[in-house]
């Protein structure tokens, strides 16, 4: 999950002059990891040191009449800022240098567009006419001629360096005619290589690009007004010299924003991580169109990761460095820092592969979920409209119709959409249920919810409160279909519905209408205990009565009696253990549950323990019975959780007086297994040996040997 | 006991020809088997199927098949002749042309007075068999196509013969067909091939058996000509057919490797209504079977992948034996490597050729169990093919190494060998004296002095060898006046004696000195397949096919007292179980109790004063004598010392340097050199 925490003003944006989407000239890297460089369009740059919510500033004017040309930049590798001014003028000075004027100046023979710089490596200069010169190269000479690298019509849109492996590449689009195209420039050798950018009819110029280096090639993403992000991968080291022409840009659309009925003029991404967009300026999915928000998107599920309304008009701009993205909007630059964790969704789909194949349904319904709006490539905005002006009329009723109402509505709205388009409006559908239920506490639509479940487009990312919501309404059939569905389910949550559930008497659950597979495999499950049991005395022959009555009464005689006999009753409710058993098929990671888990109490600890000691037993008994069930905790997946709950408790349950006897017979079940190893050790040993001994024989055709007889 | 080094040798590139047919004779308990390579073995199949005598082979004679009658045996082949052989002499007698084109089967009556041979021009030849000869007698009706496979009807007076898609009876007096029964062809694709009847049994009660390319076994009946019942046994072709003695069961061989049996049995328990039943299915060939045949408590095989296989039929067999194991003929009963002893070298008799090898040279020494570091690789000297199309029968290559003589059917030569360093030339010996036409069996003396000759009726010639030729000195002949050829020779390390062994059995010591028979030894009911003269005792050691063996002492004219020992108290059960006859007997110079035998699959060194195993020690007991103190070893130590480090061995010699040459001819070299087989859909492949 990624987070957008509070943000703050770094500095206003000046008047804008002219229609065109940019409020200010560049934020840039400074000297510092939180040093940036902020050029505004009226005359001054500011270098600020943004650390935590403060922030402070050093300003360098222009005298008046100046006009700054672009960005300035820092050279890190001299210390110095370089900026140009009047489209020639080159200015480079040191950051004690308060007046320009008494700074390092040249004047360069040709029009210069952009200063662009990378950490650790020298400044580049990018002329209009598309020529590159390093800076140092240029100060030496300054009126050395540039060549016309692009026609004369043809204007350099929009350029960036990417830096690697002590490379740089330039890449800068250019525009003539329409046609959009990509430079890529490499250094040592120097070549250029021209690449034409798709374009279909109805789609303009990307407006925002972001490029980023992922191992040895180039991800470069662009995004269109119509909501399509693409991403091509250009490779860092061409083999190409450019002299085969133009080639096109081959691309894949991995991101389709939601778009709202006003027409766009503006908006920007910037790639934030290898599954994290961040996007400014296109509308919230579930929210009113009338307002803009800075959203990040995760590209692998498609799904909204975090969002915030941002005030004021949106310019085509976004900037990222060093966990903090760079927002003008309005009258003002905003710094909001954010942070992208490694999705638990991503651990945990690696986690639910592991397990067999009876259990990989909903991990299977996901991924048919993500390559479908993959697929969707050849979706126009004409069905994204259509979907979204209806949309809304349905949605309309939820704020104010009766709970009956509302679910027939959500029902026929369900059957109504078509599938392509129902992944979308699902959440939207849900966001708005589940914030008029948290509003309204007699709202609660259960079986909207559960149609809207049944639809599988749902996940938790989708609609967080949903789950908590059903946890507050203790509706655990709900939590169970939700269980079953989604596979990115925090673990914080995860742990808190499992506190939940075991906070919550037997009692209460028996009543609770749950799926009816999971409580036959926790009957069936229960049943073949004592049916085993009754098994074993016929195959015996003799079992003592006295025995047989003490076990029926009370099974913790047996315990005393037998201090080797397996407690094989279950110590849950059968309700409470078929959601347990959901809660042990989601999908976690450890790093992230174990802080969570801490927060149960030891009772629950022990019960918890107690069952999956009960279903452990039950499993290595029953191994070769195969209880008809479609989903069911695999063995893995128990002894993982009995290792978790053990990792987290250990010290309490050491000393818990209760606690001994369940800690005593884990701890005999594990030596015991130990033993088996290190038996199954030794015999690996032995058959390597026979393996060895067998290879010894080959000798070829010819050999010498000395054999000895006794 | 003692170390020795060994020289493993893989390099002999030996290739077993594949089986082609098989006669058996029940009267005298002789298989007749027929190589692609035109060679004939017989086996003894009451004396563990020990190969008795081998008929060479020749260029371009491809045998198709064999016919028993009486104790003589016939031959045809793709070369239009019937070839009758001298069993006695192991030569062939004579060959006769049956004008008819390629003979594709022949077979004899039970009557034994005639042949009838199936031509590729489509006749049915018959033949009189007379005292010394064949006769033709007259053709049977031409047919259109040809005659692949015929069988004898009891009485003599009707014979059926497969073709081409059909199946023909004739009337042997009239020579006209009776019936004509058309086999079918298979479905599908195949529709377009004709159907081989590649073989056909007529048993007496007048059903006639087919076997065919399309796979199925049929049975018919001789009165209506009608189809009876069909078995389909295979997806492949149906290549050989037999039937038991007494009828009740049929073998049938196919080219998928598998032997199908049926089996004559009432289907209702009690009642006499009898039907033939697919019972078994044995599966020990890798590639087509060419030839079955069902003895009296065994179905033996041969085909493509020349190993002769003897299967036993367990419900024929009362008490467990070794007599009831499966048992795998992969090698000639024969020595095919030579060593001269002095020198260091090898002689591979191939069919067609000689080769002359030098043993390779180590260099340190090393612990048992490890390989030594090869100094100089093994060489080949001599590349020595043969005139003419015949064979070669025997070999040899004298101690010294400096004379190597063969011989085939028709001729023998003898070379002499020039070895200057790395120089090495040959000359043959122009001269021979006329007793030297040709040999069965041929040895020299320890001394290289002297070539012994094994002639025909028994005798041996003796020629002395000499830098200016060769030269005639004398004929042994034995006393009792058997005629088998000789198939083994030993002459003593002093030049005293020279034994010989006969396929009668019989065993004939002569003085040398006086080139007169000195004695026989007792002649035992199973054949010798190894002997040697001890070079101190001059005691003659003999291995025999029942895994018997006597040591005889020359001087005195009777067994040891060792020997009447081992005969007393029999030979461990376990040595007695191996399956394979030894074939070499040696003694090593520096321990004169020891005796060296080896068979296929081991190595044995023999202390002789050592006590002898019986039934309860464990007889291959080296892994255990490894792992015990040097003192504890000579109480559980006995007589038989097993080394089974080595596999598939056709040779172990020891030579005069104390170490040991062991050639192997692992069996996966072999097959990985046999054509593919039928491709085969194995599950999950």
């Amino acid at each position: 999950m990624a987070t957008l925490y509070e943000g703050y003003t770094l500095c206003g944006v000046g008047p804008v002059q002219n229609s065109s989407n940019i409020g200010i000239l560049g934020v840039e890297q400074g000297g510092d990891i939180d040093h940036v460089l902020v050029t505004d369009t009226s005359r001054s740059i500011t270098v600020y040191k943004v650390k935590g919510v403060t922030s402070y500033a050093i300003n360098t004017f222009l005298k008046q009449g100046q006009i700054i040309s672009c960005p300035a930049v820092f050279n890190t590798q001299s210390q110095e800022y370089v900026v140009v001014t009047d489209d020639r003028v080159v200015r480079v000075w040191k950051e004690d240098d308060v007046n320009l004027e008494k700074a390092f100046k040249a004047t360069v023979s040709a029009d210069v567009l952009k200063v662009l710089s990378a950490t650790d490596s020298e400044p580049v200069v990018l002329f209009c006419c598309g020529a590159v010169r390093f800076l140092d190269s240029l100060l030496a000479s300054p009126q050395q001629p540039m060549e016309d690298v692009l026609t004369e019509d043809e204007i350099i849109r929009w350029s960036t360096i990417v830096k690697a492996e002590h490379q740089l590449v330039i890449l800068f689009s250019t525009e003539q005619r329409g046609e959009h195209c990509l430079y890529v420039q490499r250094f040592n050798p120097n070549t250029l290589v021209k690449h034409r950018f798709e374009t279909e009819p109805g789609l303009s110029a990307p407006i925002s690009f972001s490029a980023t280096c992922r191992g040895s090639n180039i991800h470069l993403l662009y995004l269109y007004l119509n909501g399509s992000v693409y991403e091509s991968v250009l490779p860092f080291r061409s083999s190409s010299t450019g002299a085969e022409g133009v080639q096109a840009l081959s691309r894949s659309l991995c991101l389709s924003l939601p778009l709202g009925e006003e027409k766009l003029m503006s908006g920007a991404a910037v790639v934030l991580d290898e599954a994290h967009v961040a996007v400014v300026g296109f509308p919230h999915p579930s929210a009113g169109a009338c307002k803009d928000y800075l959203c990040i998107w995760n590209t692998h599920f498609q799904t909204l990761q975090a969002s915030k309304e941002m005030a004021g008009r949106i310019y085509s701009q976004l900037w990222c460095y060093s966990g903090k993205l760079y927002v003008p909007h309005g009258k003002m630059l905003s710094v909001i820092p954010f942070d992208c964790q490694k999705s638990s969704l991503a651990a945990a789909m690696g986690k639910q592969k592991q397990t067999s194949q009876s259990e990989s349904k909903s991990c299977r319904f996901v991924t048919s979920w993500t390559s479908q709006s993959c697929t969707d490539v050849t979706q126009t905005t004409e069905i994204k409209s259509r979907m979204s002006t209806r949309n809304v009329s349905d949605l309309s009723i939820i704020p104010t119709s009766a709970v009956e109402d509302v679910q027939a509505e959500v029902g026929e709205f369900i059957r109504r959409t078509p599938q392509a388009d129902l992944q979308l409006a699902a959440g939207r559908v849900a966001l708005e249920l589940v914030s008029r239920s948290q509003t309204d506490a007699n709202f609660y639509p259960q079986c909207a919810f559960l149609l809207l479940l049944e639809t599988r487009y749902l996940c938790y990312s989708v609609c967080p409160e949903l789950l908590s919501l059903a946890m507050v309404k203790k509706d655990f059939h709900l939590c169970q279909i939700a269980f079953q569905i989604f596979s990115d389910i925090p673990e914080a949550v995860t742990c808190a519905c499992l506190k939940t559930i075991l906070s919550t008497p037997d009692l209460e659950m028996e009543t609770v209408n749950l799926d009816m597979d999971s409580v036959i495999f926790m009957k069936e499950l229960t049943q073949a205990h004592s049916r085993s049991d009754e098994e074993g005395g016929q195959l015996n022959g003799f079992c003592h009565p006295a025995l047989e009555s003490d076990v029926s009464d009370t099974p913790s005689n047996k315990l005393q009696r037998d201090p080797f006999a397996l407690d094989m009753s279950c110590p849950v409710g059968l309700h409470k253990g078929a959601l347990l058993n959901e809660v042990l098929q989601t999908a976690y990671s450890d790093r992230s549950l174990l802080p969570h888990l801490k927060d149960l109490t030891v009772p629950q600890v022990i019960v918890f323990l107690q069952y999956l000691r009960f279903l452990y037993l039950k499993y290595s008994h029953d191994a070769h019975k195969q209880i008809r069930a479609l989903r069911t905790p695999s063995i893995s997946q128990i002894i993982d959780w009995v290792c978790l709950l053990l990792d987290a408790h250990f010290t309490v349950l050491a000393v818990a007086p209760e606690a001994k006897r369940l800690v005593f017979d884990l701890h005999k079940f594990v030596r015991s297994q130990v033993k088996l190893y290190a038996e199954l050790g030794k015999i690996e040993g032995s058959l390597q040996v026979l393996k060895s001994s067998k290879q010894s024989e080959d000798f070829g055709m010819y050999a010498i040997q000395v054999i000895e007889l006794f | 006991m003692g170390e020795f080094k060994v020289h493993r040798v893989r390099f002999f590139d030996y290739m077993p020809s594949g089986i082609r047919a098989l006669a058996f004779n029940g009267d005298t308990e002789r298989m007749a088997v027929a190589r692609m390579d035109g060679s004939v073995e017989i086996f003894h199949c009451s004396d563990r199927f020990f190969q008795e005598k081998i008929i060479p082979g020749r260029e371009q004679c491809g045998i198709e098949g064999l016919s028993w009658v009486g104790e003589r045996l016939f031959s045809a082949g793709l070369n239009g002749g019937i070839t009758e052989y001298d069993l006695t002499n192991q030569k062939v007698k004579y060959t006769i042309d049956a004008y008819g084109g390629p003979i594709w089967t022949i077979t004899g009556n039970q009557q034994g007075t005639h042949l009838a041979v199936g031509c590729e021009d489509g006749t049915v030849k018959l033949f009189e068999v007379n005292e010394d000869k064949i006769q033709f007698e007259r053709n049977l009706d031409r047919q259109k196509s040809r005659i692949v496979s015929l069988s004898w009807h009891t009485s003599g007076s009707k014979i059926a013969a497969g073709m081409m898609d059909m199946i023909q009876i004739f009337n042997v007096e009239t020579g006209h067909s009776i019936h004509r029964m058309l086999a079918d062809r298979g479905v599908g694709t195949s529709r377009s091939k004709e159907c081989v009847v590649w073989s056909v049994v007529y048993l007496s009660d007048g059903t006639i058996v087919s076997g065919d390319s399309v796979g199925m076994v049929k049975l018919w009946d001789d009165q209506t000509g009608t189809l009876i019942k069909s078995h389909n046994v295979t997806k492949c072709d149906v290549l050989a057919l037999s039937v038991s003695q007494n009828e009740d069961s049929l073998v049938a061989g196919t080219s998928e490797g598998t032997v199908v049996q049926f089996q004559f049995v009432s289907m209702v328990l009690g009642k006499d209504d009898k039907e033939w039943v697919r019972t078994r299915t044995f599966k020990n060939h890798t590639h087509d079977i060419r030839a079955v045949a069902e003895i009296t408590t065994a179905v033996v095989s041969g085909g493509m992948d020349a190993q002769l296989v003897v299967k036993p039929l367990l419900d024929k067999i009362e008490v467990r034996s070794a007599a009831s194991a499966l048992r795998k003929i992969h090698f000639p009963h024969r020595r095919l490597v030579f060593c001269a002893r002095n020198s260091g070298l090898m002689l591979f008799q191939y069919p067609g050729h000689l080769e002359l090898w030098r043993l390779g040279e180590s260099e340190g020494k090393g612990i048992p169990g490890s390989s030594l570091f090869v100094k100089r690789n093994p060489e080949k000297l001599l590349h020595l093919k043969v005139k003419g199309e015949d064979h070669i029968r025997c070999s040899a290559v004298s101690p010294c190494g400096e004379w190597i003589v063969y011989s085939t059917a028709s001729s023998l030569r003898l070379y002499r060998l020039h070895c200057d360093n790395n120089n090495v030339s040959i000359t043959k010996i122009s001269k021979l004296p006329k007793v030297l036409s040709s040999a069965n069996q041929l040895c020299f003396s320890s001394d290289s002095s002297h070539l012994f000759s094994a002639s025909t009726q028994s005798s041996v010639h003796i020629v002395s060898l000499s830098q200016s030729g060769c030269k005639f000195v004398g004929t042994l002949k034995p006393k009792s006046g058997s005629h088998q050829a000789i198939h083994l020779l030993a002459a003593s390390e002093d030049g005293e004696w020279l034994a010989s062994a006969n396929s009668d059995h019989e065993v004939h010591i002569y003085n040398l000195q006086t080139r007169k028979a000195h004695c026989t030894v007792p002649v035992y009911s199973s054949a010798v397949t190894a002997m040697g003269i001890h070079p101190t005792t001059n005691c003659l050691f003999m291995m025999y096919a029942d895994q018997q063996m006597c040591e005889y002492s020359i001087e005195q004219k009777q067994y040891t007292d060792w020997s009447r020992t081992v005969q007393r108290k029999g030979l461990h059960r376990l040595w007695m179980e191996r399956d394979t006859p030894c074939l070499n007997v040696m003694f090593n110079p520096q321990n004169p109790s020891h005796v060296i035998l080896h068979d296929t699959y081991m190595l044995c060194i023999i202390d002789q004063s050592l006590p002898l195993p019986d039934d309860k020690t464990q007889f291959y007991n080296q892994l255990t004598l490894k792992s015990l103190t040097e003192d504890q070893r000579k109480s559980h130590s006995h007589a038989f010392k097993v080394c089974k480090t080595f596999k598939d061995i056709l040779c172990v010699e020891l030579i005069s340097d104390q170490s040991l040459v062991v050639v192997e001819r692992p069996l996966e070299d072999v097959a990985t050199q046999l054509p593919a087989p039928i491709k085969q859909k194995k599950f999950a492949t």
